[in-house]
């Protein structure tokens, strides 16, 4: 019974009148796993966590959640959520605290207790000395760290972060990844979207990319950058305005070559030797880069398109 | 401490009285503005009466000797009572609603948890229930003070009052719940609430109006509340007619609210 998957999908699917959203997704969620839709805006990401937390209802397949159907189960299934959405809907007119508190009150959980958890919960979230600042005034990541908070507050059994960075700059992002790794450390279920590959590296057990409402791929992120990828990539910039002019000359280096409107990507095992030989041509690109592939490498390679654009 | 999951029994019990933990809420945010309301809500009916009722009021006295045989004061207090309701039910409903799905999205934030749009629309119309009757009760005393009052009956006119008040209170919930932008809500407010709040029977008698007028004035729930008020104000109530009135009212209140949790529903559950 604990190993039975936490979510389940079938052939999953979500219209909009014509448009499709979700394309008939399969997906499993197993207890303390942390897993991610990757995937570029548009991909079907949100649309999907909407019908797993249970306010939106699927247009065909199955869904099961926490061994319910969300059709006839919502409240229930919300009940042992966490939610933190793409956008704050915090209440800006209250306190930090209050926000907690007034949550904590949706879920039916005792006044007593839901005041005992939002300390706990402050203290994880680093806002303990803010408690009793209204929230409008406070930064992208404060209020971010507080929806995350707040989403903990009925102690879910699995919480669904969607974009959960989106927006913030580099430092609140680190902040926030620190956290959310310290409750991927304490088992908690982590369900996320995101269209950064960094992020997805760094916080996910296993994930899915997702394209145009299919899943492309699935695997963990390193099982995902070795099948689609090469270990390393040499990043060449040339003095051109069109770098598909130049593939004739870097032919024959790489396994895979990726034309990209500034650069040419180089898939290669050995991103040195790739160089080094580069230079023995003697072609003399602006700029030289050997990096390690990562999951944006995966995605073009599957779709043909960068994640961010 | 466990911040994150465990697995909980699945017979955890079902939340209760989600529309109780909304109002709380909506209470909760009130406490921040509640002093400035509150004296507004002395205010307002202190000017109102003050100016329509003695200032006009001795032009009306004078030119006409009152209007249905009372002083212009004690004709007009009850039907700004009611029209009171009206303005404070359908401003806690129109920009808020809008917001709680476009902009602050507090909405989205309570439909993720177990809570269902009828709890949203049932607590947000408790918490305006709450305002609505502390406001006509603010209206009410300053009336009774300045003599407006010439029955004991008056008092009932805050219940009726406030019905009215609700009954426009969740139809406002149910029209900006549909809206796209707040354009709709300016709409309302100058075309249908303000001329409702000057034609329905408030500042003058309907008979005043021409003709063709005078059955839409009759048509509109403010109308009743208005004559159901000014009837106990005065003395002259009859069960049947207030009967009538609120029957009235009240089926216009019970269509705003199934309505607006349909409209809320639609909108949000999707």
């Amino acid at each position: 019974m604990p190993d039975s998957p936490l979510i389940v999908a079938r052939g999953l699917v979500k219209r909009f009148g014509d448009f499709v959203a979700v394309d008939g997704i399969d997906v499993e969620v197993r207890p303390g796993e942390s897993f991610g839709f990757l995937g570029p805006n548009g991909a079907g990401k949100s649309s999907t966590m909407r019908m797993i937390g249970c306010v939106s209802p699927p247009s065909g397949g199955t869904l099961q959640v926490l061994g319910m159907d969300p059709a006839t189960d919502g409240p229930r299934i919300r009940a042992r959520l966490g939610v933190v959405p793409q956008r704050d809907s915090l209440d800006e007119e209250l306190t930090v605290e209050e926000n907690l508190w007034v949550y904590g009150r949706y879920f039916g959980l005792p006044r007593a207790v839901v005041q005992e958890r939002a300390k706990e919960l402050l203290e994880f979230a680093q806002l303990t000395d803010r408690a009793s600042s209204i929230v409008e005034p406070l930064s992208g990541g404060m209020k971010r760290r507080l929806t995350i908070a707040r989403g903990l507050v009925n102690t879910p059994d699995i919480l669904l972060l969607d974009e959960p960075t989106t927006g913030l700059d580099p430092q609140a992002r680190h902040v926030l990844w620190d956290r959310l790794f310290r409750l991927k450390r304490e088992g908690v279920t982590l369900v996320l979207t995101t269209h950064y590959m960094d992020e997805a590296e760094q916080l996910c057990d296993r994930l899915v990319v997702m394209d145009r409402g299919r899943i492309v791929a699935e695997g963990s992120p390193r099982e995902l950058i070795d099948t689609y990828s090469t270990r390393e990539v040499l990043e060449l910039r040339f003095d051109t305005d069109d770098h598909a002019h130049r593939l004739g000359d870097v032919d024959g280096i790489a396994d895979r070559v990726e034309v990209l409107a500034d650069r040419l990507l180089l898939y290669v095992r050995d991103g040195e030797a790739a160089h080094a030989e580069v230079l023995r041509r003697g072609l003399e690109p602006l700029s030289a880069l050997v990096r390690r592939a990562t999951l944006e490498d995966v995605f073009l390679h599957l779709t043909g398109r960068s994640l961010v654009d | 401490m466990a911040l994150g999951t465990r697995i909980a029994p699945a017979s955890r019990p079902m939340v209760r009285g989600g529309g109780w933990a909304v109002m709380a809420h909506w209470l909760r945010k009130y406490r921040r503005v509640w002093f400035g309301s509150a004296v507004s809500s002395f205010l307002t009916p202190l000017l109102y009466l003050a100016g329509m009722g003695f200032g006009l009021g001795m032009l009306v006295d004078s030119g006409s000797g009152g209007v249905g045989g009372v002083p212009y004061v004690v004709f007009v207090a009850p039907g700004v009572l009611a029209a009171t309701a009206m303005q404070v039910g359908t401003g806690e409903t129109s920009f808020s609603v809008m917001g709680g799905i476009k902009w602050d999205r507090m909405y989205h934030a309570m439909l993720a948890t177990p809570l269902g749009p009828r709890d949203v629309v049932a607590g947000q119309l408790g918490f305006v229930a709450v305002r609505v009757l502390t406001s006509v009760t603010a209206f009410f005393v300053i009336a009774a003070m300045l003599g407006t009052v010439r029955s004991p009956w008056a008092v009932l006119a805050i219940p009726v009052a406030g019905l009215g008040g609700m009954a426009f209170a969740a139809l406002m919930f149910a029209f900006a719940a549909r809206l796209e932008n707040d354009r709709g809500l300016t709409l309302a407010f100058r075309f249908v609430i303000t001329p409702m709040s000057l034609f329905a029977g408030t500042f003058f008698p309907v008979e005043q109006l021409p003709g063709w007028l005078q059955p839409v004035a009759w048509a509109t729930p403010l109308w009743h509340a208005v004559e159901a008020c000014r009837d106990l104000f005065l003395g002259t109530v009859a069960l049947g007619p207030l009967l009538g009135h609120l029957a009235y009212v009240g089926a216009w209140a019970v269509l705003g609210y199934v309505l607006a949790v349909r409209v809320l529903t639609r909108r949000m559950v999707v």
